[in-house]
């Protein structure tokens, strides 16, 4: 008896490792950004990327709901991502806010120029500080903030169509439910 | 064409690796010498595909082929030629081919060192690791290709995380994976003895000096890893119980159990049982780390691309290793508690309670790794343990072995031993209570520091008064067998380290301050002074360095130049500047200007004065030295072919 064990207190472990890889799949990364959902976005005053005359506010922003994304001209996963913004993120209906991140202004606004501008508005945190903020982990990710300012959706890591379909356009109806 | 090639000779290799599992233990069964000899060959020619494999993706990186997506995502144009051959192991993908490399180097080293055992016995063995690099392959092949086409190629790459640009990733890696995963020839050599079932002490002999050569690399790479985390990730810390460490530190901890366990099973044929089962945690645990680290189940803020299925494949090959090698113990472990019989103040003893605080302090730290895993099964919420759990356990498990260390030599095989024990405890007590004394001054009465002290000067005396025994007792050629010389390097440096940790743990000073261009602050003694910050460049990077000077008494000691450094691709990394010193390091690491627009103005500087604390490396490559001699001792050559004409072939 004593030498199964070894064996038992390992299918006890392996058990454990099934269910963490199952809980990972079910719950994503959002569990992590919990703390930011249905918060207020955090202040930030910002150049518009090419124009630092003009800037954009938090304020400035207030009455429409956004999705604003955070890219890098150093991000290859934004390549990848880029088309589902191009494509299926315009068709959304929301304003679409760029939000470059640590990046040299003039590669920001080649790699657009190579590969499109599907924002309305493109701003540039060149030090990465207002993003700290924002809590962001890297690029790409992706926040839905509602026309009051507060953060209703985080999405980190590259946006698919189909995480648009299932996660992002449901948060989009949900907000205009609630303005009715 | 090329990268193709890559993918040839890693299918090619499988199949060879297949044949290698397969044909060899099915001759071993059936007693057929012909299949039994296809190991070897098929050991080589596998060997031969996984280094064409490892060769073409290092060509690939060299050659800037970006249409490797592993190649795109981990270099670019301005990465330097060094960097780009590194880069291979930078990122999941290939750090597998380079366990599967590795896992080659020592089925081939075991191929060639293994001409005088007998030929059941090594069919069974390199058939075991046959089977080790099936599972292994075919990973690769199927959910982690290095050498996937994307098609159209982009211009330039991304790039390899900053953090891994560092001259410590060329031997890092390899060397923490030839610790790692050497522990796969014990497990081998457990495998085909139960298999076998000629579980005597033969078997244990001849893995001894394969389990020690792997433990030995597995330090190594400990402990580079731990001065690469202090020197590159900015924080001047040396060691953080973070998963990917503890990953390596868990088959150490059990590996420091089975080189003491196998050294009583060898020569007195005691805990036969207990030594099978500790070789096949040891390489459990290695396999459970590379599971932790890879399936992205616990680090889940990294697992941008971790993969579900590869977590679920990863899980199956622990499933049926791991499981299975319990199962077979389960069946054939040996029946009878054998063995000479041993009184309670024995080597014997010592050893066994040495074993299970080893062994206890590897489930301890196991479970604190997998507490957030246990708090999301149990619906606890989001929990983790971090340093005071570790910290606190692993020093209450630690003392009593510091406590025991300078008996061990001194105890005899199975017969008790009280009047050099005695001896001994007091000539170490005495040191330890003239060196507390001495610390008390030194460290102003400061607890740990001063326990540090003692603890050291316990084990330096215990362990040096055994070597002066053996010098006066011993005639000259017969004093340090290999075996015992690198015992007591191994546990001299034990010695060290603990007064590494203890002194530069309870004397540190950090401090994180702001200084303008010309102000001055004064830690431990030494004067920093802030001359500004200059702009700078490298290869693939820009950035601004700062010039710090240090001074004491007046006198300079050093001038810092600590780098904040933007890379092409936009991450940023610091670049810490580091003054070492036997007694003490100076440690400075650039913040940001106070004032974006003023890099004339103040900065935020962080300032560490660290004494001692290249003593826990020092400490690290005495045990790695210990491991590496030992493996030498005459003994095991020698004896070796005796034993194995005692074994009938079956």
């Amino acid at each position: 008896m004593t030498r199964l064990l070894p064996l038992f207190a390992f299918l006890l472990l392996a058990a454990l490792f099934g269910f963490g890889i199952w809980y990972n799949t079910k719950h994503d990364q959002q569990e992590i950004v919990s703390p930011l959902i249905d918060r207020a976005a955090p202040d930030f005053d910002l150049p518009v990327l090419g124009d630092n005359s003009r800037r954009v506010t938090k304020a400035s922003l207030l009455g429409k709901p956004y999705l604003l994304n955070v890219f890098g001209s150093w991000c290859i996963e934004c390549v990848h991502e880029h088309p589902v913004l191009m494509n299926e993120a315009r068709a959304l209906g929301v304003t679409l806010v760029g939000y470059n991140y640590k990046d040299d202004p003039a590669d920001a606004s080649a790699w657009i120029a190579k590969h499109g501008n599907p924002f309305d508005v493109i701003v540039a945190d060149r030090d990465g500080r207002g993003a700290l903020d924002f809590g962001v982990y890297g690029a790409p990710e992706t926040f839905l903030v509602d026309a009051h300012g507060f953060i209703r959706y985080k999405h980190v890591g590259p946006l698919t169509p189909d995480d648009l379909a299932r996660e992002i356009r449901p948060a989009i109806d949900a907000l205009r439910r609630e303005n009715r | 064409m090329i990268p193709e090639l890559g993918q040839f000779a890693l299918i090619l290799a499988l199949l060879l690796a297949i044949a290698q599992g397969v044909l060899p233990i099915v001759g071993a069964w059936r007693g057929n010498a012909a299949l039994m000899a296809v190991a070897r060959p098929a050991a080589i020619g596998q060997a031969i595909f996984v280094s064409a494999a490892m060769a073409i993706l290092i060509y690939a990186f060299l050659s800037f082929d970006f249409s490797v997506v592993f190649v795109a995502d981990n270099s670019n144009l301005a990465l330097p030629w060094y960097y780009r051959v590194t880069a291979v192991w930078g990122a999941h993908e290939g750090s597998m081919l380079l366990w599967v490399f590795i896992l080659n180097v020592w089925t081939v080293a075991l191929a060639a060192f293994s001409r005088h055992l007998p030929q059941p016995f090594v069919a069974r063995v390199l058939g075991v690791l046959g089977w080790l690099a099936v599972g292994f392959l075919a990973f690769i092949l199927f959910t982690s290709n290095p050498f996937l086409r994307e098609l159209p190629m982009p211009a330039d790459g991304g790039d390899l995380n900053p953090v891994l640009q560092d001259p410590g990733m060329t031997f890092h890696p390899p060397v923490l994976y030839m610790g790692y995963v050497g522990f796969s020839v014990a497990f081998a050599f457990s495998i085909a003895a139960l298999l076998g079932g000629e579980l005597e002490q033969a078997w244990v002999r001849w893995a001894r000096p394969w389990t020690n050569v792997a433990w030995a690399f597995l330090t190594g790479g400990i402990v580079a890893g731990s001065w690469w985390a202090y020197a590159e990730l900015g924080w001047g810390g040396w060691w953080f119980w973070d998963p990917v460490e503890n990953a390596s530190f868990m088959p150490w901890l059990v590996g420091v159990a089975l080189i003491h366990a196998q050294a009583v099973t060898e020569k007195r044929g005691s805990l036969p049982a207990w030594t099978v089962l500790l070789s096949l945690f040891a390489f459990s645990l290695s396999l459970l780390g590379t599971f932790l680290v890879r399936s992205g189940v616990l680090t889940s803020v990294h697992a941008f691309a971790s993969d579900p299925r590869r977590g679920l494949y990863i899980l199956g090959f622990l499933i049926v290793v791991i499981g299975g090698s319990l199962a077979l113990y389960a069946v054939r472990a040996p029946k009878v508690a054998g063995g000479k019989p041993f009184a309670v103040l024995s080597r014997e003893t010592a050893i066994m309670v040495a074993n299970l605080l080893f062994a206890t302090a590897a489930a301890m730290v196991l479970l604190g790794t997998l507490f957030p895993l246990i708090g999301d099964a149990l619906n606890l919420g989001k929990i983790s343990v971090g340093p005071p759990y570790f910290g606190f356990l692993f020093v209450l498990l630690m003392a009593p072995v510091v406590l025991l260390l300078p008996f061990g030599p001194y105890l005899r095989w199975g017969r008790g031993e009280g009047k050099s024990l005695t001896t001994v405890a007091l000539r170490a007590g005495i040191a330890a209570v003239i060196c507390a004394v001495a610390g008390w001054f030194f460290a102003d009465g400061r607890l740990r520091a001063i326990a540090g002290i003692a603890g050291a000067a316990w084990v330096a005396v215990g362990t040096l008064s055994y070597v002066a025994k053996r010098w006066r007792e011993m005639p000259r050629g017969r004093r340090f067998p290999a075996e015992m010389a690198g015992m007591l390097l191994a546990h001299f440096g034990v010695a060290v380290f603990l007064m590494g940790v203890m002194l530069s743990e309870s004397l540190s000073i950090e401090r994180d301050t702001r200084l303008a261009p010309g102000q001055t602050e004064t830690i431990g003694g030494y004067t920093f002074r802030f001359d500004g910050v200059q702009e700078s460049a490298g290869p693939n990077w820009q950035g601004d360095q700062g010039v710090v000077t240090v001074m004491r008494d007046g006198a300079t000691v050093h001038v810092m130049h600590p780098q904040k450094r933007v890379y092409t691709r936009g991450q940023v990394q610091t670049e810490s500047s580091i003054d070492a010193g036997v007694f003490r390091d100076l440690y400075v690491a650039l913040g940001e200007p106070m004032d974006a627009a003023h890099v004339d103005g103040p900065w935020a500087l962080r300032l560490y004065y660290k004494p001692f604390i290249r003593w826990i490396w020092l400490g690290g490559l005495f045990m790695t030295l210990g491991g590496f001699v030992a493996a030498g001792e005459r003994r095991f050559r020698a004896k070796r072919a005796a034993a194995a004409n005692q074994v009938v072939p079956a």
